[in-house]
This record gives structure tokens, sequence and C-alpha cells, in this order.
């Protein structure tokens, strides 16, 4: 059997580009939970980004209008739950989840009007140089500017988090909030433009999907997507970087998944598409089992409201 | 001036007034939101909560509503009581109803007394099995259960669509993604000529009177409302933690398969792709608007309901699309918890400048 070096190349791209969406939800949310707050509503900013990105795009034809659209729609829609549960100090586990219902909801009211619509092709980079380098041109070139910012942005998120003052604040409020607070650190302030920060990167992911990956709109179409974002964070104790490997692995099993229909597995079509949700499952279990481990990589605060009495 | 002041203790009274409040909230903003829209607000307000529920044909369909949400949510209210993030219970109805329709599928030719109850205890141990999933591996293996429990919803539906469309689907079915009809005896029994509201409201009340009795008047319902209080001093009082951890999360559990018995068992009397319409997740909602009080849980699901045939009849009349119900349904949840600030802090007025 002669195996195509460049379909292999075509292969591992794919599974990159169906990692995209996953790795900037996931490192958003990873700035997000390392100021310690834990947004559960990662698959409602999403959606919204997904909504807005794609009916702008509609309306005013441009393409970049388009995707920092949803990227503010992202950041608007966080800022309700900042404004909930900094400012009135609510539940984080149930503002999430009610801003997931809301996001869900309110995406399938503006889309209404737009189910059915053709997307619009988006630029690529380096064309050109496609056809140049077996196996590697396919993976390296060729893609839309978000993916290059998507494979990019774990390390930059990990540079953020080691080396530059801001990102040692942010670690600092995850972990202690009362001693960074007592240095003179606005831990809300912080914690708000984390929060907004993760909305933008949810928003951004919601538009690659509808924008990039299948340019349409369709009801729900993060489908678990963002839950899988959140469980990768979790995957990822905390760091970026694995964030990587890990989104790769489930972009993988989805692609995978496409692959063993068309070759014919004789597997039933649902227990394939629920792959990805079991193996989440499997992961996790592995990787917190060691609950000391977990307890060290966790921001200490994560979830926990901080009010400052004055 | 205003100032805002720290409350010494949380105000009981605001503690249920909030929930009222919340529910007004919500209804100025759907106003907006319609008019917004290009609605008339006060009009699709009406159509939106009175109109479903003003004959008797409405009503009953309300209750019909309510009746899962009101379920679901006593199952929820022990383990959010006592500190478990369980949120698939969409999932153990999932699966609930697919074990109780196995079940009834094997009576399908078959007319007894005794089908009934095994098929609704089939659907309560289906919920449990699913439930016990994610208490299991918190239990033992420190895995958070708020993902796994909702990682496991999107795999119940998978396994339910597998089996209608697959194994399970009826032969003389014409490839329709559904099972055969259960036989009479395996049906919750209609209560009235021409509604479609079914017996199963009387499981949901005993849940309710079940867990008035439990959380006020056992042990169990002590030490959960302790666990929920602060972890620390449970364990500081010797509690097994882990024993109740993995007890909340079954009665939940079988709280939400009973709701999965209903939905099939009652009106529709099959099994097909969509056996709820994501009343699992609502029922969170209702849980907490509620109060985790069992009666606060009757009155929540009953307004919660409305936003299901509101969001129905919205679309017919007026061609507001059915999802406003969602919206309305986030919508309850964030005031709720942001009219909560009320309890703890308190706007004191100082001084005569305004």
């Amino acid at each position: 059997m002669i195996i195509d070096i460049n379909f292999v190349g075509l292969i591992i791209a794919s599974i990159m580009a169906s990692a995209v969406p996953l790795i900037l939800a996931s490192c958003g949310e990873l700035i997000t939970e390392r100021s310690g707050v834990l947004n559960l509503g990662v698959e409602g900013m999403m959606i919204i980004g997904a909504i807005s990105g794609f009916a702008l795009m509609t309306i005013t034809g441009s393409l970049i209008i388009a995707v920092f659209g949803a990227m503010l729609a992202g950041v608007l829609i966080s800022t309700i739950f900042a404004f909930l549960t900094q400012t009135l100090i609510t539940n984080h586990v149930a503002t999430g989840l009610a801003l997931t219902i809301f996001g869900i909801g309110i995406s399938a009211m503006i889309g209404k009007n737009f189910v059915g619509i053709p997307g619009k092709e988006f630029p690529v980079l380096f064309e050109g140089l496609k056809d140049t380098i077996p196996l590697l041109s396919p993976i390296l070139f060729g893609h839309s500017i978000v993916f290059y910012f998507a494979f990019a942005l774990p390390f930059i998120t990990s540079y953020f988090l080691k080396k530059t003052k801001i990102g040692l604040i942010v670690r600092a409020v995850g972990d202690s909030p009362e001693s960074a607070s007592n240095q003179g650190i606005n831990v809300r302030l912080v914690r708000y433009a984390c929060i907004l920060y993760g909305g933008a990167m949810c928003g951004l992911a919601g538009a690659y999907l509808s924008m990039i990956y299948t340019p349409q709109w369709i009801e729900n179409m993060t489908g678990g997507r963002g839950w899988i974002a959140l469980a990768l964070v979790v995957f990822s104790t905390w760091n970026p970087i694995k964030i990587l490997i890990g989104a790769l692995i489930f972009g993988g099993l989805t692609i995978i998944q496409f692959h063993m229909q068309a070759i014919g597995v004789r597997i039933p079509v649902q227990f394939l598409t629920a792959l990805p949700y079991i193996v989440t499952i499997i992961v996790l279990v592995v990787i917190s089992r060691d609950s000391r481990k977990i307890r060290l990589s966790t921001p200490s605060s994560l979830g926990k409201s901080f009010h400052k009495d004055n | 001036m205003i100032k805002i002041v720290k409350r010494d203790q949380p105000s009981k009274t605001i503690f249920f007034f909030t929930p009222v409040l919340a529910i007004f909230l919500t209804l100025v903003a759907g106003g907006l939101i319609f008019f917004i829209l290009g609605f008339k607000p006060f009009e699709a307000l009406k159509f939106f909560f009175i109109v479903p529920i003003a004959d008797k044909y409405g009503f009953s369909e309300l209750l019909l509503k309510a009746t899962p949400l009101c379920l679901i949510a006593i199952g929820l209210s022990f383990c959010f009581k006592s500190n478990n993030w369980n949120i698939g219970a969409e999932g153990q109805l999932t699966f609930g109803a697919i074990v109780s329709g196995g079940v009834a599928l094997l009576f399908y030719d078959q007319e007894g007394f005794y089908i009934l109850p095994i098929v609704i205890l089939a659907g309560a141990i289906g919920g449990i099995i699913y439930a016990s999933i994610p208490a299991i591996l918190k239990t033992y293996f420190n895995t958070n259960e708020i993902l796994v429990s909702l990682m496991l919803v999107y795999v119940s539906k998978l396994i339910l669509d597998y089996l209608v469309v697959g194994p399970w689907s009826n032969p003389e079915g014409f490839n329709f993604p559904e099972t055969r009809q259960f036989s009479e005896s395996a049906r919750l029994p209609l209560l009235f000529e021409g509604l479609r509201i079914h017996a199963g409201i009387f499981l949901a009340l005993a849940a309710v009177v079940i867990s008035w009795f439990v959380f006020y008047k056992t042990y169990l319902g002590f030490q959960m409302k302790v666990s929920g209080f602060s972890l620390k001093t449970a364990k500081y009082a010797g509690y097994k933690g882990k024993k109740m951890i993995i007890l909340v999360f079954l009665i939940s559990g079988a709280c939400a398969g009973l709701a999965g018995v209903g939905e099939i068992t009652g009106p529709i009397g099959q099994l097909h792709r969509e056996v709820s319409p994501d009343y699992g997740f609502t029922a969170i909602i209702v849980a907490f608007l509620g109060r985790l009080h069992p009666v606060g849980i009757i009155f929540a699901s009953l307004v919660v309901a409305i936003t299901y045939l509101g969001a129905e009849t919205a679309q017919i009349f007026m061609q507001i699309p059915k999802y406003t119900g969602q919206v309305f349904q986030g919508m309850i949840l964030f005031f709720l918890l942001a009219s909560d600030y009320l309890l703890f802090f308190k706007f004191k007025f100082i001084g005569s400048k305004k």
C-alpha cells in the first residue's frame, strides 16, 4: 500500500484546524481561571461569538468587522458575568450556567434569519507555497490568520503568565487575593479584565467555527466544544502549552471519526461522535486521580468570591 | 447619599422575596427585548405568559411541563444543598427514559397490572446508574463532577439516537427514528379525558413531600445542610462525606430518571429522538428559583413551565422565535443571582442630600 505523503499532511492539517476553537477558548478561559474566576459560560460565549461573527459578515460584508465584532460580542456577554460575580458577588458556577443557557437562547433568536445563508470565503495566507515541501506544506501553509494566531497563543499566554509583570499580578490575584489586595492590587479590576479577555477569546473561537471552519450558521453549532475547552483547562493543569497538546488530541478524535466512517469501519456513527466526550471523561479521571498534583496546580482561589470590606 | 452596608445576618424575608423580584425584573427586561425586536411589549408578554394558560387545556399543558421540572429540581436540590454540582440531570433523564423504554418494549405485546411499576422502577434505576458515574468518579477519583455529568449528557443523547434509529426502531415504522408504541399497561394513565396531564404528576408531588421530610426531619437532611454550609465543619463533625455525596447524586439521578419515565410513558408512549426539551438544564434554574425548598420548587416549576408554553404560543401567534423561552430562563437566573445581593447587603440613606 502506498501512502500519499501529502494526504498525511492534509489529515494533520485538518486535525490542527479542528483544534483551533478549542485552543482559543481554553487559553482565554485559562487566563480567567488563573485570576481565580471559574467561568462555566464558555459554551454560551462561543455560540454568541459564532452568530455575531456570521451575522456581521453577512450584513457588513467585512471580515475584519465580523471577527472583531465577534470578539466584542464575547466581551459584552462576559461583562454580564463579570458584573454579577465580581460586583454583586454571585456564585461562579450558577452564573456561568445562566450565561450558557442565555447565550444559546439569544444566539438562536438572532440566528433565525441567518439559517441557510452560505458563508464567505475567508482569505488564507501563504497560498502560493502550498506545493513546495512534501508533507509539511499542507501543515504550514494556506491557513487563515486565526489559525496561525491560535497556534501562537499558548506560547504567548505562557510567556505572559511567566515573564510579564501583569501576568504575575494575574497569578497573584488567583493564588491569594487577600495578599494581592494588601499589596495594593485592585483584585476586582484584574478579575474583570481577565473575564473580559476570556470572553474575547471565546468570541473569536465561535467566529472561527461559523466563518472559517464550517462557514455557515447552524443552531447550537458549538455542540459542546465550550465544555470540552473547560475540560482542557483542567487537563492542562493550568499550563497553556499542555492545552496545545490536549486540543490536538481532541481535534484528532474528531477527524479520525470522519475518516473511519469514510473507510467504512462498521462502528455506529453515534459511538464515534460520542468518543470525544467519553475520552474527555477518561482523561479527566486520569489527570485528577492524583489529588495532590491537582491541588498544587489549581489557582488557590478558583471559584471563590472575593469581597473587600471597606 | 446612599451607602451600601453589609447585613449582620442574611435577611430571611428577602430570601423568599427575591425570587418574586427576579421574575418581575425578567418581565421588564423581556418586554424591553420584545420592544427592540419590534413587537408591542405588553401584547407580546400577554401572549407569552397569559394566553397559553388561559383555558383548561392550557392549564393542563402547564402542569404537564411543570411535572418533570419539579421532579428533577427536587432531586437537584439534594445535590445543590450539599454543594454537589450535578448539572447533568438531562443525561440522567435521558438514560432513565432509555432503560424504562427498553423494559416497556419487552412487554410491548402484553398487558398486565405489573408492567407499569416495573417500567417506572426501571426508569429510576436508569437514572441512578447514570448519576452514579459522576458520583463515583468524584468521590474515588477526585474528578470534577460538573464536567463529567455534562459530558454524559451528550453521550446519553447519542446512545438514545443510536437505539431509536438502529436496534430498537419500530420494524413496521418505515424507518422513522422511533420505537414501537408501548402497550397500554406500560403507560402512565391520563387523568382527564381530552387533556394530556398524566399520573406522573403524583410522582412529582410524592417527591416534594418526601424531600421536605428528609430535609427538615432527618439526620441526613441536617448533614447535607452542614456540608453545604462548610465542608470543614462536616468533616470535623465526622460525617461520612463520600457516602453522602454518592447518596445525593443517586437521589437526584432517580428523580431525573422518573421524569424521563413520565416523558415517554405519558402522552407519547414510545421512545424517540427528543425525549426532553432540555428539562434537565431548565430544572437547575427551577431549583434555584425555588430556593432549594420543596414548596418553593413547586411554584418555581410552574413559573418556568410557562416559558416553555409561552415560547410556543408566541411563535404561533406573533412569529417570535421559540428560543425566547431559553432567553427568559437565562434572565430569570441572572436576575435571581443578582438580587441575592440584597440578602447580604442593604442600602442605607445617609443625610438628607440626594
